[in-house]
């Protein structure tokens, strides 16, 4: 069990500046998010596009704002749990108690939700039988290679990691490339590495076309794939890995007991509480009237929210407003009087 | 001002007037039109938004850009007609649009 002032959920660019906004305070946070780095949407949806409105920053990209954001709130040296997404929060008297899908318990008298737009999955396959293969014979990402040597591999989409791991894994399996249509979108080098697999006849490229249908019994056997022409073939295949890249899913956040709108959770905007108290709700997840889902609104909103925190996490304390220009305490805890 | 039509899978139609210089996106989530589910806001990040243009719409539309086709790779059943709604800015020129909103958008 881990006891901290503040459970932050979410490591995207809100989450990260409440880290900020709670240390100046002098509270102590523990990260968690579900993907495997940190900076949320801006990393996972946007890294390489400029971002034009952060106050000061006139232009800069989603993984530069993660990075200054990082640099910015180092002096804390804040817990990262990432990789697990919260699964289970229940009160306990004053306090919040949180279970990670990863079995990490935490204890807090704060919660703060700077969950986006939920947790990232990746997209899965819309066919009714896929779900009896998943994790067995087929696969949305690869965690580990050797379950993949020496097998027919069928791999669909287009992007990225499609290509990679057809790559990676032609070195000592068959592959199988479906994409829905003839263009693949990957580096040069990458492309042109498939183009010559293809020619040493390792990846067998089937565009523009889709999946139909997976026969098998246990595992699965075979894949029947339809092209735009209306030409069917079925495609003897161990393992099918899908690559249609990442949704976000509210999750178990809708069963935490909170007034919801939509997929958003009421609060209000002073506090940035929810409906329980000492559970915060900040960034694009929240919403309250003349909401406006920027990045500049979420760092507003965890600046107040982290008064509220204080005020439970140190109940026989004063709380103090300070600036960070004059106060020597914050420069402490920031490193620069030491 | 332009009136699109947002037709589900079960063919229930809504027409609504949307203004010029939204998107078709905005026009439905304003409107509370189901199965646009917009999760990234319009950033061309999430497909969410995917709908089916009409044949006849899909030539009157300006091309979709290389963003937008990668995308939609991502989308629940792309079709040659597939396309972000987010990215169809409305003008007078797209009254009478109609699009067709997928089964499920993730």
């Amino acid at each position: 069990m881990i006891k901290t002032d503040v459970i932050i959920i979410g490591a995207g660019p809100v989450g990260l500046f409440a880290v900020h906004q709670l240390g100046i305070k002098g509270l102590k946070a523990v990260v968690v998010d579900n993907l495997d780095k940190v900076g949320g949407q801006c990393i996972e949806l946007y890294p390489d596009k400029p971002i034009y409105d952060i106050p000061a920053v006139p232009e800069c990209t989603g993984e530069e704002l993660t990075k200054k954001l990082m640099e910015q709130i180092k002096p804390f040296k804040t817990e990262f749990f990432l990789n697990e997404r919260v699964d289970e929060v229940k009160q306990d008297k004053d306090n919040w108690f949180v279970k990670t899908s990863n079995n990490k318990n935490f204890i807090a008298p704060n919660i703060m939700i700077a969950g986006g737009v939920g947790s990232f999955e990746p997209r899965k396959l819309s066919l009714k039988e896929a779900e009896k293969y998943e994790g067995k014979s087929l696969f949305y990402s690869v965690k580990n290679k050797e379950k993949f040597k020496n097998k027919n591999i069928t791999i669909f989409g287009g992007g990225d990691s499609a290509l990679d791991w057809a790559l990676e894994l032609s070195k000592f399996s068959k592959i199988n490339l479906v994409h829905r249509r003839d263009e693949f979108r990957g580096a040069p080098h990458t492309l042109s590495e498939i183009k010559k697999k293809e020619k040493e006849g390792k990846i067998a490229i089937k565009t523009p076309c889709q999946l139909e249908s997976i026969e098998g019994d246990e595992n699965i056997k075979s894949v029947s794939i339809k092209f735009d022409d209306g030409k069917k073939e079925k495609i003897t295949t161990d393992i099918i890995l899908s690559f249609f890249g990442l949704i976000m899913k509210l999750g178990p956040i809708a069963e935490w007991g909170l007034n919801m709108d939509k997929k958003t959770i009421e609060v209000d905007s002073e506090k940035f509480e929810t409906n329980k108290k000492g559970i915060f709700a900040v960034g694009d997840i929240c919403t309250y009237p003349g909401k406006l889902k920027l990045i500049l609104s979420g760092f507003h909103e965890v600046a107040l929210a982290s008064v509220e925190c204080f005020k439970r996490a140190r109940p026989n304390e004063k709380y103090r407003f300070e600036f960070t220009t004059a106060s020597k305490t914050i420069q402490k805890r920031l490193g620069k009087n030491d | 001002m332009a009136k699109i039509t947002y037709i589900d899978q079960q063919g229930n139609s809504k027409t609504i007037e949307v203004q010029n210089g939204l998107s078709v996106m905005e026009g439905a989530i304003q409107n509370d039109i189901p199965g646009i589910d917009a999760d990234c806001g319009g950033s061309m990040a999430c497909a969410t938004c995917h709908v089916y243009v009409e044949e006849k719409w899909l030539d009157k539309l300006p091309k979709a850009e290389d963003g937008e086709i990668d995308m939609i790779d991502m989308a629940f059943e792309p079709k040659k007609n597939s396309r972000l709604s987010c990215q169809i800015i409305v003008s007078e020129e797209l009254d009478g649009l109609l699009v067709t909103t997928p089964e499920k958008q993730s």
